[in-house]
């Protein structure tokens, strides 16, 4: 449609206001809509970024002015220098990864004979709400192997290679038997042929106690032999420490071994049911009895996902996981509207698929990639409910990011909006690049 | 002189106005008083059924006044902040943060109950009656009450290892040890929510170090570095060994409150004890397997020196934005053990005053857990609630976050200490 041509009006024109009364009017829902909820809302945030928790709210902010004290606590609190690092990791890596896996997947699609259906697997997480997302994750992060599905697939697959052992819980009752459950543990002082040991554990749960366990008896001394046993030394109460007693358990099926004073083992048994040994045959020279280090080989115990370490990679893989089936869906159309002649011409010339996909593709694909990688960094600044849904308490710090610092401060508790605007302030400075980049794209497009 | 004439004639009006106004309320006071009474607050669901039924007892006896109650859950805090910022506050709310009547006080918008003194000190104890006094005068009143010096056991675990519910320090210690060799853990921790850790730390400071240096320590007078606190976090280390809890430190790190719960409240526990308030069974009443006394028990948080019936614990207080002689009645009404029993009778409820019965409670569990609260000896509120938030009340910061860290290495008491020092000076300064 062609502008209408108007004339400049003449200032002071008294008729200005009325040619203009259609304009204004149409413009006006819109223009005090933007008014009350966008610019008169950034300019207070701005300006009560300069006063303090107690200033008292109004049209404008009064009292408890502090000037730039809330810019300086938030390059010098930890736990908002921690955010501020952090979401220069999620800047660093998150857009990056998500655009090249929505690559990689809209390539591939294209190739597979169940591209379809790929694709529509890679892009159900979009369906979910980020907030959902990360309930599901953090169950699935869950450092017991029982309950979260991460460390009870990397569990599987570690007790195939290494089973963890009968006894994973004891520990010995006395300080007589030294070691660690690594190495086993063995009698500290060594013993001849001729007298016997008693090899006490503890902290067994009841339920871990072989189903064939007996009464425990004080072993016997031999001729020529070392004989022991090797029994739960709790009964309820406690007990008496180190010595076996009516109501204590052998513990059978235990591989007990002995070691001469070169440090080699020499003889290996297993105990009986009321947790007995017997060494016979045994030489001159003094011994020590011991057991085994494969009773006590731990299960594994899980990886610590949610720990402070890992927390930050942990909440990035689960965005990924929701992200990239909207690159691939993206890059995927625009891999679509790429000439095939091109591709056609390049192979025709000899180009390896290789080539084809550095030297073509990716070139002609770059206005698309650019979007998406644009539109990731906007949106990793602002990411905020997966964080808040997958960190745990204890770690919420350690997984917090700008946006999440901003609410906490404000609203999360600690109810100081005078921070929480310097944060929405900084957040809003970090933006302002990205967006000007995006609106330079804009109008080249057009 | 029209302008003139105008004046008086407006000025006129408004004493008319005032008079008027003035004999209207002045003549209902003699009588039984009468007027509506609108009141917000945080119990939903069958608490405000129960609070609806304590209100009936009155609106019976009170056919005059017209009392309604709207619940707004957990977001009193903010609806209140906006209600006073717009000039219209309702005429009573109750709130589960004591933070927020010092912060209405504060700001003049409460209105003090000095009137119910009389009935405060006739049913509540005198620790519990001074709980809302601000600059010696009443502003808040506990209304429900809360335990949280209570510790919760599985009962076959403690059979097991043939212990029995200890009632001093060093017999939970040695409990805690014979419990180890049984091959249970002794504790589950919430660790991955802070306030359990800074509930078990007020617990043991407050019987270790005695009553005046927690208020001392909770109104910040007193330093966090003081010998007294780096005792007490020594003492909770010997109760966090990474051996003696379920999952160890670093496990417990990533349990919630509610999985810590049921780690204790199953056939199959996977550790004996729970240290955390009367509000225990209510989260796992759903899928909870074991029935109370015979599956799972309590015993009180056990003395440490002379300290029995000393109680850690919490509530929702009640406060008032207006003042005229209905809502007067209804304060005192709601200050009453009568009116405090009629909601003991259903349920879900500690009673703060000391006139409620121990038998007006259903079960057994209840009568240990909320008759400790009226017949407490000492009894002090929650310090972490009476922190600045920023200190005592944020997720991953303050004192929740230093607790955590503490847990991670429970041998490093004095560093803590100074840790927790710096933060809560910090607070205090922002705060003012």
């Amino acid at each position: 449609m062609e502008p209408p041509v108007v004339a400049a009006p003449p200032s002071g024109d008294p008729g200005f206001l009325r040619r203009n009364l259609v304009a204004i009017g149409f413009l006006a829902p819109a223009a005090i809509l933007l008014g009350v909820m966008i610019v008169y809302p950034t300019i207070y945030t701005f300006i009560r970024s300069f006063f303090g928790k107690d200033a008292h709210e109004g049209f404008l902010p009064k009292g408890d002015f502090t000037g730039i004290d809330n810019y300086k606590a938030l390059f010098t609190t930890d736990i908002l220098v921690t955010a501020i690092k952090n979401s220069a990791i999620w800047i660093l890596v998150a857009p990056a990864a998500v655009t090249a896996f929505g690559l990689v997947f809209a390539v591939l699609t294209e190739r597979i004979r169940w591209g379809v259906g790929f694709k529509a697997i890679v892009f159900m997480p979009m369906a979910i709400s980020l907030f959902a997302t990360g309930v599901i994750w953090h169950v699935m992060y869950i450092k017991d192997p029982n309950q979260g599905a991460v460390n009870a697939a990397i569990g599987a697959v570690k007790s195939w290679v290494s089973p963890a052992g009968a006894l994973s819980s004891a520990s010995p009752s006395t300080p007589a038997l030294t070691g660690s459950p690594q190495s086993g543990y063995v009698l500290q002082k060594p013993i001849a042929a001729g007298k016997t040991a008693l090899l006490g554990l503890t902290a067994i749960p009841p339920t871990d106690v072989p189903s064939g366990a007996k009464q425990v008896a004080t072993p016997q001394p031999k001729q020529g032999a070392i004989t022991g046993v090797v029994w739960r030394d709790f009964k309820p109460g406690g007990g008496v420490v180190g010595k076996p007693e009516q109501g204590e358990l052998g513990l059978p099926g235990v591989h007990v071994k002995l070691i001469d004073s070169s440090g080699k083992t020499v003889q290996s048994a297993t105990t009986g049911d009321d947790g007995s040994f017997t060494f016979d045959g045994v030489g001159g020279g003094s011994f020590k009895p011991g057991i085994a280090a494969s009773t006590f080989a731990a299960p594994f115990g899980g990886i610590s996902w949610l720990g402070s370490q890992l927390i930050t990679p942990a909440v990035i893989i689960a965005y990924i996981w929701v992200w990239a089936g909207f690159a691939m869906v993206v890059i995927g159309a625009g891999l679509a509207a790429i000439s095939r002649e091109v591709l056609e011409a390049a192979r025709t010339d000899g180009a390896t698929e290789w080539q084809v996909f550095r030297r073509v593709t990716v070139p002609m694909l770059a206005p698309v990639l650019s979007v998406v990688f644009i539109t990731m960094l906007i949106n990793v600044l602002k990411v905020f409910d997966i964080v808040i849904s997958i960190a745990p308490g204890s770690t919420q710090s350690d997984a917090a990011v700008i946006a999440v610092q901003m609410w906490r401060q404000s609203f999360g508790g600690v109810n100081d909006f005078g921070l929480g605007s310097a944060i929405a302030v900084f957040l809003f400075l970090l933006v302002i690049p990205i967006l000007l980049l995006n609106i330079r794209r804009f109008r080249r497009e057009v | 002189m029209k302008k003139h004439r105008l004046v008086i004639a407006a000025l006129l009006g408004v004493v008319l106005l005032a008079a008027i106004t003035a004999l209207a309320s002045a003549r209902p006071a003699k009588k039984s008083a009468s007027g509506s009474i609108n009141i917000v607050g945080v119990w939903t669901g069958d608490e405000e059924k129960s609070f609806n039924a304590v209100l009936d007892g009155f609106r019976k006896a009170n056919p005059g006044i017209k009392v309604s109650y709207k619940s707004t859950g957990d977001n009193t805090p903010t609806v209140l902040a906006t209600a006073v910022a717009g000039g219209k506050p309702p005429d009573l709310a109750s709130v589960s943060q004591p933070g927020l009547v010092n912060d209405f006080q504060k700001k003049g918008a409460l209105k003090n109950l000095d009137y119910a003194k009389g009935t405060l000190n006739a049913n509540y104890p005198p620790d519990i009656a001074k709980i809302g006094v601000v600059k010696g005068h009443v502003y808040g009143l506990l209304i429900k009450g809360a335990n949280k010096s209570t510790v919760w056991y599985n009962v076959s675990s403690f059979k097991n290892a043939g212990v029995k519910a200890p009632t001093t320090f060093p017999a939970l210690q040695k409990a805690a040890g014979t419990l180890k060799a049984s091959g249970t853990p002794a504790f589950s921790v919430g660790g991955a929510d802070g306030w359990t850790l800074t509930d078990l730390f007020e617990n043991i400071y407050l019987r270790q170090a005695g009553p005046a240096k927690y208020d001392a320590l909770s109104k910040h007078t007193m330093k966090w570095t003081d010998a007294s606190v780096v005792k007490a976090l020594q003492t909770m280390g010997t109760l966090l060994q990474t051996s003696n809890i379920a999952g160890g430190t670093s496990g417990a790190l990533q349990t919630d409150f509610p999985t810590s719960v049921s780690n204790v409240f199953t056939k199959s526990p996977k550790a004996a004890m729970v240290v955390e308030g009367d509000f225990v069974p209510g989260v796992v009443a759903s899928k909870n397997a074991l029935k109370a006394v015979s599956g799972y028990n309590v015993f009180p948080f056990p003395a440490i020196g002379n300290t029995a019936n000393y109680v850690e614990g919490g509530g929702d207080e009640l406060m008032a934005f207006k003042d005229t002689p209905a809502i007067r009645a209804l304060v005192k009404y709601l200050a009453t053990g009568k009116a405090q029993t009629i909601w003991a009778k259903r349920g879900g409820y500690t009673a703060p005053a000391k006139t409620v019965p121990a038998s007006a409670y259903p079960d057994a569990i209840t009568r240990t857990t909320a008759s400790a609260v009226g017949k407490a000896k000492v009894f002090r509120f929650d310090l972490s609630d009476l922190q600045p938030a920023s200190f005592g009340g944020t997720v991953g910061q303050g004192e929740f976050k230093l607790f955590q860290d503490f847990l991670k290495s429970p041998g490093n008491a004095k560093g803590i200490a100074k840790q927790l020092e710096s933060a809560a000076a910090k607070a205090y300064k922002a705060g003012k």
